[in-house]
């Protein structure tokens, strides 16, 4: 149920039916958002929800393709990220983009440097000006310090400070204790009461509701790219706005199939890293379609590479087919059977510059191959052969990848280890970023390959995906396994719950 | 599989046959320029076309051929070698180092084949190993390298090497053909087998394109490049053996800046500099039309510092030569 606050000022942002497609993508569609000075306003919803694109809108990056974006009640077109910056617009991102070689002093003003009278940058002003920001900010370096020299905490203190030198009146802070300690998590809130105090309008893009509920004023709930609905923090609860962000509507499809599950395939036993993922253990049967659900840094990719050979584990041991086996390197993984779907396609999947066939042949050359020497007919062969089970839309097998749109290369990348005859395939999210007509094509794919016996690891971060394609899921918070579900436990709500940790009732705020 | 291949979509292996893709090729151009070269040289130089004479112009780049090739694979795999020219100074140094104390002609090759080898591991180990930057660390090695012949030799020379050895760089096999020209023929049949018709070939490819999905798609692609900078550590000795053996002597200055004029022969024969692409034919046509230059300004009594001047317009003017028709035809176009 769309819901809406009284406004009880006017705000200082407001985006009004903002629309922004992308080829195949309707990333917005007619998003409401207003932010008022001296608010925090937390920006809700499920990876995919579009909280990103709207980060980008604001600050100019991305051009909205309709819907109208007011300054004080103005209208307002950002042409690029410049203009957003000159309206008092600034965001500290996820990975915060400074530049690590330079000092602090010179990361805050860089691009606004004091000069002096010869047009040079006055270095003295400069970290005289910078060390007045820090101490606004109560920040424990020096402005002399390199900045590569800080821990995350400091460089966000870095970004914050840069945004009061060009006198911010909107801070957009993206996920900014995603990478945070307990204590500097207090120092950070400490510091956005400072802004709040400042009169400076504040969007805060969380996924933890601990934090939403203590720290934001109000909220702004996004589903799939819409508006769902905004208001007072004071007046809603956790399970209310859970709801508001995971319930849809029916209107994505699943294959139905009833699981045909064989003998364990892979075991995995105590799998520890250092720093990504610690105490990882489950076991995979033939045939099964086993989910991953997380929060964005949960860790599931990091444990997925380590699998597949790409990082070593300091620690466990991988069973496949009862035996013990050692995975040093992705060749060692695929000579055992695991195969790995990256997300980042264009830089971990295909080999841009190669042709469809070569990709498609590169894992299985000692198949199509006669002692080391090419044979091109067989590899066009293997190649047509999973191009034409994958339906590739291509101009020819000739043709180079890089000329795909993401939906086929994600087909030569999951052709290419097809062809290898394997027994797991592991699936980062797998239709991240792919049209509605082939992420149906992957999903009935995956359907098949099971009822074939392959095994299925699926890493997901889209929840109805990962509930309508999964026999079991397991998710993992903070690198560890929260929770492994199945059956009637495998509800939204639920994989929500365990994933962000909402287990006591939410500690109110007085607003 | 025909059943399903007649119900589905079907996909050409190829859209251009083979003959447009040749006519269209970096080689054909370039081969273009070689015969306008040749042609010009006949012109010019009434002693230009004389079998002799033409069969001595050809240790203008034998030696620096046979490392050009195992340097272009390098090159595609994404990673370069500047240490090659200071391998053979070493190289060379050792075998006269070796003749001081009686050793002979087989000898002597183990000797220059070892220490190429060697040096390319002493390479490989810091890049693939140790995953430093090639151009950083074969700098280095450029100056260590042969600052040890430096230290070896000083000003002396080793000379004395047996009758027997100057059969690699100075042999006939027949008539006009040399050793040389034979070696050259071998090795450049091996690394166009090597690259274009073995797996090992296609993963150079597939690294030079992208190293983090070629990992990512099951190659081992440290152990590659590794191979990759024995190979050229190899060749490099080869051309040791050839250089020393024609010379009849060994100086640590041998071979200086030799390094520069091999690299510009394979990026000459279309290798991209960035890795990825390029082919073998592309570097034996880019040898000859160097060695054709460099024979016919020779005939012309043209300096060697000018020469060079000649080489480097060559490599700006053959490589802006397709960007420049691509802009003019676009311009036409619009």
């Amino acid at each position: 149920m769309p819901q809406s606050a009284t406004p009880v000022q006017t705000p200082v942002v407001s985006m009004d039916a903002i629309t922004k497609t992308f080829p195949g993508v309707t990333a917005l569609d007619q998003v409401k958002l207003d932010l008022y000075p001296g608010q925090v306003t937390a920006l809700v919803g499920e990876n995919g929800a579009g909280k990103s694109t709207t980060v980008k809108v604001l600050t100019g990056i991305y051009q909205p393709n309709g819907g109208t974006i007011r300054i004080d009640g103005t209208p307002i077109a950002f042409g690029n990220p410049n203009a957003a910056s000159d309206a008092g617009i600034t965001a500290i991102h996820q990975e915060t983009v400074l530049f690590d070689e330079l000092c602090v002093a010179e990361n805050i003003f860089i691009g606004h440097a004091p000069r002096n009278k010869l047009g040079l940058i006055d270095t003295r002003e400069m970290h005289r000006a910078a060390q007045v920001l820090l101490d606004e900010i109560g920040a424990p370096f020096s402005t002399h310090a390199q900045l590569r020299d800080l821990g995350i905490a400091n460089k966000h203190l870095v970004a914050i400070a840069r945004a009061l030198s060009v006198d911010a009146r909107v801070v957009i802070m993206d996920e900014p204790t995603a990478a945070l300690s307990h204590k500097e998590i207090e120092e950070l809130y400490t510091l956005v009461e400072t802004l709040k105090a400042q009169g400076k309008a504040i969007l805060f893009i969380s996924h933890k509701f601990d934090e939403i509920f203590r720290i934001a004023d109000r909220y702004t709930v996004f589903r799939d790219g819409a508006f769902v609905g905004d208001g007072l923090i004071a007046d809603i609860d956790e399970n209310a706005l859970v709801k508001m962000m995971v319930g849809r509507a029916v209107d994505q499809i699943f294959p139905t199939r009833t699981p045909n599950l064989g003998e364990d395939v892979l075991q995995v036993v105590g799998y520890d890293h250092p720093t990504e993922f610690a105490d990882i253990n489950f076991t995979l049967k033939r045939g099964e379609i086993l989910g991953f659900y997380g929060l964005v840094g949960a860790g599931r990719s990091e444990f997925m590479q380590s699998l597949f050979g790409i990082t070593r584990p300091s620690k466990g041991a991988c069973k496949i087919n009862g035996k013990i086996r050692i995975i040093r390197s992705p060749a060692d993984a695929v000579a055992n059977g695991i195969v790995y779907v990256p997300e980042d396609r264009g830089k971990q999947g295909a080999v841009i510059g190669l042709p469809i066939f070569q990709n498609i042949t590169l894992p299985s050359l000692k198949r199509t191959s006669r002692s080391g020497f090419l044979q091109l007919a067989e590899e066009f062969k293997l190649a047509r052969e999973y191009a034409q089970r994958l339906d590739l839309r291509a101009a020819s097998l000739d043709q180079d990848v890089g000329n795909l749109s993401g939906g086929n290369q994600q087909k030569v990348v999951i052709a290419k280890w097809l062809a290898t005859q394997p027994q797991v395939i592991i699936l980062d999210e797998p239709t991240k970023g792919i049209d509605i007509g082939s992420k149906a094509a992957v999903h009935e794919f995956m359907t098949e390959l099971a009822s074939q016996g392959l095994s299925v690891i699926m890493v997901s971060s889209e929840i109805p995906e990962v509930i309508g394609m999964s026999d079991r899921v397991i998710v993992m918070r903070d690198g560890r396994i929260a929770a492994e579900l199945s059956g009637d436990d495998l509800r939204p709500e639920t994989l929500v719950r365990h994933a962000a940790d909402i287990t006591t009732a939410p500690k109110r705020q007085e607003a | 599989m025909s059943d399903t291949a007649a119900q589905t979509r079907h996909i050409p292996d190829r859209l251009n046959s083979r003959a447009f893709r040749i006519l269209r090729s970096w080689e054909t151009l370039l081969l273009g320029v070689a015969i306008a070269i040749f042609v010009i040289n006949t012109f010019t130089s009434p002693y230009f076309l004389n079998a002799w004479n033409l069969s001595d112009a050809t240790f203008n780049f034998t030696e620096k051929a046979m490392i050009a090739f195992a340097m272009a694979l390098l090159i595609i795999s994404g990673e370069i070698d500047l240490s090659v020219a200071s391998i053979i100074a070493l190289a060379s140094t050792a075998m006269g180092l070796a003749v001081q104390y009686g050793a002979g002609t087989p000898e002597l090759v183990l000797i220059g084949l070892g220490v190429g080898l060697l040096c390319g591991a002493f390479n490989a180990v810091f890049v693939t190993i140790l995953g430093l930057p090639s151009i950083v660390v074969t700098i280095g090695t450029m100056s260590l390298f042969r600052g040890i012949s430096y230290i070896i030799l000083g000003d002396n020379a080793f000379r004395g090497y047996p009758d027997s050895f100057a059969w690699f760089g100075q042999g006939y096999l027949y008539w006009v053909f040399t050793v040389e020209m034979l070696f050259f023929v071998v090795i450049a049949i091996f690394y166009g087998v090597l690259l274009h018709k073995t797996n090992f070939g296609r993963a150079v490819y597939a690294i030079g394109n992208n190293p983090t999905a070629a990992l990512f798609s099951g190659i081992r692609v440290q152990r590659v490049k590794f191979i990759l900078f024995l190979l050229t550590g190899l060749m490099s000795g080869v051309a040791a053996i050839c250089l020393t053996s024609r010379l009849g002597s060994t100086r640590p200055s041998i071979a200086t800046g030799m390094e520069l004029e091999v690299v510009t022969m394979v990026v000459l024969g279309g290798i991209n500099i960035l890795g990825g692409s390029g082919s073998i034919p592309g570097v034996v046509i880019a040898a000859f039309v160097m060695g054709l230059v460099t024979f016919g300004l020779g005939l012309l009594n043209v300096p060697g510092i000018v020469m060079s001047i000649f080489i480097g317009l060559l490599l700006i003017g053959v490589i802006a030569l397709p960007r420049l028709w691509s802009m003019f035809t676009a311009r036409r176009a619009s």
